[in-house]
């Protein structure tokens, strides 16, 4: 890969941090063959929750020692921050936790602590980024027509450093062609989106990239959904719409189509929890939830948590005051799939595929599907 | 002799080598507290890659093994040094948080002239190398 004469002298770098990040950006390039390095505008650092990285990770955090050179945002924690015996936290996981997003705060990182940095920082056409987050990766890529490799946690923290990422897969136009066509037939039912996507993700070979045809236009909340599900079953970095995503047009509709009936997902269990926010609710979301609850006009039987960023919570203050009035509660900073606290409760009903994929793997806990709507009218009864 | 190699992690080592055919996952393929392999279907299960130079062709599977290393590393299980045919993300990132050398794609296969016990030195500076001792 050619280096420049100052990315050359990054590597010898005295401050072992900046070497580092620099040698694992090489290292990255090298193996995938990249050129060389490009400029990124933003960095979201993924692989930050306690429960994941564990010591080995959060001292690793600690022992860092420079200074992100572009704005970066932090993925969900296993807590919200200020709500965390409520959540039911212990103390020993909550010290941990503050002291890995002290270690990125340290950084130079920004405590976003949400999967939806593009509600934070919405990126735009063309930028090149270097996001970690499955869902933020897809949803950039395909809905915003931003340019980003699906990074780790620790190559998002390098790119951050350095404010660079290796010059290949997704940043290069002609890597994001779609290669099927996806032909949906009847009816797209609100649910449908996420099943949609959990069962292509599931489909898809290794460098598939789908373009979807579909009965009718998604919403942007339906295409974040449809994106999780799918960047959670199968390893896609970009989907296409036709008629709808930025990009559908720039390339020639693929020869190999396939005609794709959405099967009824079946997850049933008598849940004890409900949880929103899969990736973290819009405002439009939470409109959308408190409506329901307005017209159920009574208080929830059954936990009803949702899970968005805390800067949508503030900027919607009123709206998370009257859902919190119908006793559901809004957490900030974190979600259903990332904090410990998921695991006191047996059943979890979601109508998210992409907490369908990782509740029972890193929660240990059994499923419910159904649509937003169908959650929490669930949560009603 | 030496067989030239792609420098990825940088740093020098020298020492015994263990080689093992089979594509390696440092997330459940070894016990990270004593450095045993404990894969059954491992051409080297039940021995150790602690403080050794450890020679495999690939890595295999999960994207969370990237810390697995660094606690090996702190642990005083890790070895001493890697040498892939051809690398990939994890163990890559891995070995440069961990401080563990890494060279891939070797001139020549070393599996094909290297043995476990034999004795090599690691190069992987600006240029990478692999320097075998006389036997």
């Amino acid at each position: 890969m050619y280096l420049t004469k100052e990315e050359e002298r990054l590597l010898e770098s005295d401050n072992p941090t900046i070497a580092k990040s620099m040698e694992i950006l090489v290292a990255l390039g090298e193996i995938f063959g990249a050129e060389k390095l490009i400029p990124v505008k933003s960095a979201q650092i993924s692989g930050i929750s306690y429960q994941n990285i564990g010591d080995a990770g959060l001292e690793w955090l600690e022992s860092l020692d420079a200074r992100v050179k572009v704005p970066a945002m932090v993925n969900p924690a296993g807590m919200d921050v200020e709500r965390w015996k409520e959540m039911g936290i212990d103390e020993g996981f909550y010290r941990k936790q503050m002291r890995i997003l002290k270690a990125l705060e340290k950084l130079g990182a920004e405590l976003t602590l949400t999967c939806t940095p593009y509600y934070v920082y919405p990126p735009s056409y063309g930028d090149h980024l270097a996001w970690a987050e499955s869902s933020a990766v897809i949803y950039a890529n395909s809905v915003i027509g931003a340019r980003t490799n699906r990074e780790s946690g620790i190559s998002a923290i390098a790119s951050a450093i350095i404010g660079k990422t290796p010059y290949y897969g997704m940043h290069v136009k002609e890597n994001r062609a779609p290669n099927i066509l996806i032909e949906v037939k009847g009816e797209l039912k609100d649910a449908d989106v996420s099943a949609l996507g959990f069962q292509i993700g599931n489909e898809l070979k290794h460098n598939e990239i789908p373009i979807f045809r579909l009965p009718r236009n998604l919403t942007n909340d339906e295409l974040k959904l449809l994106g999780a599900a799918m960047a959670s079953t199968g390893n896609t970095a970009i989907f296409h719409v036709e008629g709808q995503t930025p990009e559908w047009k720039d390339f020639q509709m693929p020869d190999e189509k396939i005609e794709f009936d959405i099967k009824e997902m079946r997850f049933e269990c008598e849940p004890d929890l409900i949880a929103l926010g899969c990736p973290h609710l819009s405002k439009e979301e939470l409109l959308k939830v408190l409506e329901i609850l307005q017209s159920g006009g009574k208080k929830v039987k059954r936990e009803l948590w949702l899970f968005t960023s805390r800067k949508i919570s503030e900027e919607n203050k009123e709206i998370v005051k009257k859902i919190e009035s119908f006793r559901a509660k809004v957490f900030n900073d974190t979600c259903m799939v990332v904090s410990p606290a998921t695991e006191a409760y047996e059943c979890v009903m979601v109508n998210s595929g992409k907490a369908l994929t990782y509740l029972p793997k890193l929660r240990k806990v059994n499923v419910a599907f159904g649509s937003l709507e169908e959650c929490v009218r669930r949560a009603l009864q | 002799m030496k067989i030239k190699a792609r420098v990825i992690s940088r740093g020098e080592a020298e020492g015994e080598v263990i080689v093992s055919k089979k594509k390696f996952s440092f997330l459940g393929d070894v016990d990270p507290d004593t450095g045993i392999v404990v894969a059954n279907d491992s051409d080297i299960a039940g021995e150790s890659i602690a403080g050794k130079i450890f020679i495999f062709p690939s890595g295999r599977g999960s994207t969370v093994g990237t810390y697995v290393l660094l606690r090996m590393k702190k642990a005083g299980t890790a070895p001493k040094a890697i040498i892939n045919l051809e690398t990939e993300p994890i163990i890559a990132v891995g070995a440069i948080i961990s401080g563990i050398p890494l060279l891939d794609k070797p001139e020549v296969d070393p599996t094909e002239i290297i043995k476990s016990g034999d004795c090599v030195k690691i190069h992987a500076l600006k240029e990478g190398w692999i320097e075998i001792h006389d036997r």
